[in-house]
């Protein structure tokens, strides 16, 4: 149960609002910050050529704002619209994290496009980043399908604790 | 040039406002992998939020295309190396438990150690790929 459940439809109401309107800067950020542009993330990623180091400023300007906003958050005892913050909770590097990381980072150094720059992009009506979209979903499903390593934390299961869920995997 | 490196500082600053804003409204970590790959099966049960995120994300996009093209960037691969590259970051993102949002954004800033070797990890492989590829596919 959330806390929409215990306040009605307007919360509901809120809560797709909000949610929606957070994809949405989500998505201007991506745009404004040249993210969408595969030229550039693979002029970033390539170190060999004339190297555009602009990227690392994507991350850091993220990272400013988000650490800061998230440890004033986190002082709340619960979200607006929830009974209780979802953090991923597994803190051991394992052979899935680092090979999966790896397997990520070779398919956006080819493509130069990760996954909400490659929605972005899809949404916007390019034919490439439409394929890459849908190839990025055959591999997703690919990845659920394989037993051994399927992501451990579907879904809905609410493990006992406190204020602060603990979801294992599942960062991004 | 300063003035890409002042879109990429305003447009970053942008997305990390928007992962507190989901974090704040609903208690969710903003990982693009994560929201959608928890739409495909084994499908989710909250599926709200994770529509309209995925909703307000996608309407972006289309606006964007239509208002400034140019923000969207020409596809630097032939298609199939695009197709090719997709599935790596599909199976990678799910199989290392997200991607550059999940890990790269929330994560550092949450300073889990998980999330920083996957970043080092993704980034050295995507270096060294985009390294050797260069200009040649």
């Amino acid at each position: 149960m959330t806390a929409v459940a215990t306040c009605g439809r307007r919360c509901a109401m809120m809560s797709i609002v909000l949610a929606a309107a957070s994809g949405a800067l989500f998505g201007v950020g991506l745009l404004i910050s040249g993210m969408t542009q595969p030229a550039k993330v693979v002029g970033f990623l390539d170190v060999t050529g004339a190297w555009d180091p602009s990227l690392a400023f994507v991350i850091g300007g993220a990272i400013t704002v988000y650490s800061v906003l998230f440890r004033l958050t986190g002082r709340r005892s619960d979200p607006w619209l929830d009974l209780k913050f979802h953090l991923p909770t597994r803190n051991d590097v394992d052979l899935s994290l680092i090979a999966g990381a790896a397997v990520f980072g070779i398919g956006w150094g080819l493509g130069g496009l990760c996954p909400g720059p490659g929605l972005v992009a899809a949404a916007s009506g390019s034919l490439p980043a439409l394929a890459f979209v849908a190839a990025m979903i055959v591999g997703m499903l690919v990845q659920h399908r394989t037993p051994a390593l399927a992501p451990d934390h579907h879904f809905g299961r609410s493990p006992p604790g406190g204020a602060v869920s603990r979801v294992a995997g599942g960062a991004g | 040039m300063p003035s890409s490196w002042l879109f990429a500082l305003v447009g970053g600053a942008l997305i990390g406002a928007a992962g507190s804003l989901l974090f704040l409204t609903h208690g969710r970590i903003a990982g693009i992998s994560g929201v959608l790959g928890s739409l495909l099966p084994p499908v989710a049960r909250d599926r709200g939020w994770r529509i309209a995120f995925m909703g307000g994300l996608l309407a972006v996009g289309l606006i964007g295309g239509l208002v400034s093209p140019t923000m969207i960037g020409a596809s630097v691969r032939s298609l199939p190396i695009v197709i090719v590259a997709g599935l790596l970051v599909g199976f990678g993102t799910r199989m290392g438990s997200g991607c550059t949002s999940g890990h790269g954004v929330c994560g550092l800033s949450r300073l889990s150690v998980r999330s920083l070797v996957a970043v080092a990890t993704f980034m050295t492989t995507g270096a060294v790929t985009a390294s050797l590829v260069g200009g040649a596919l």
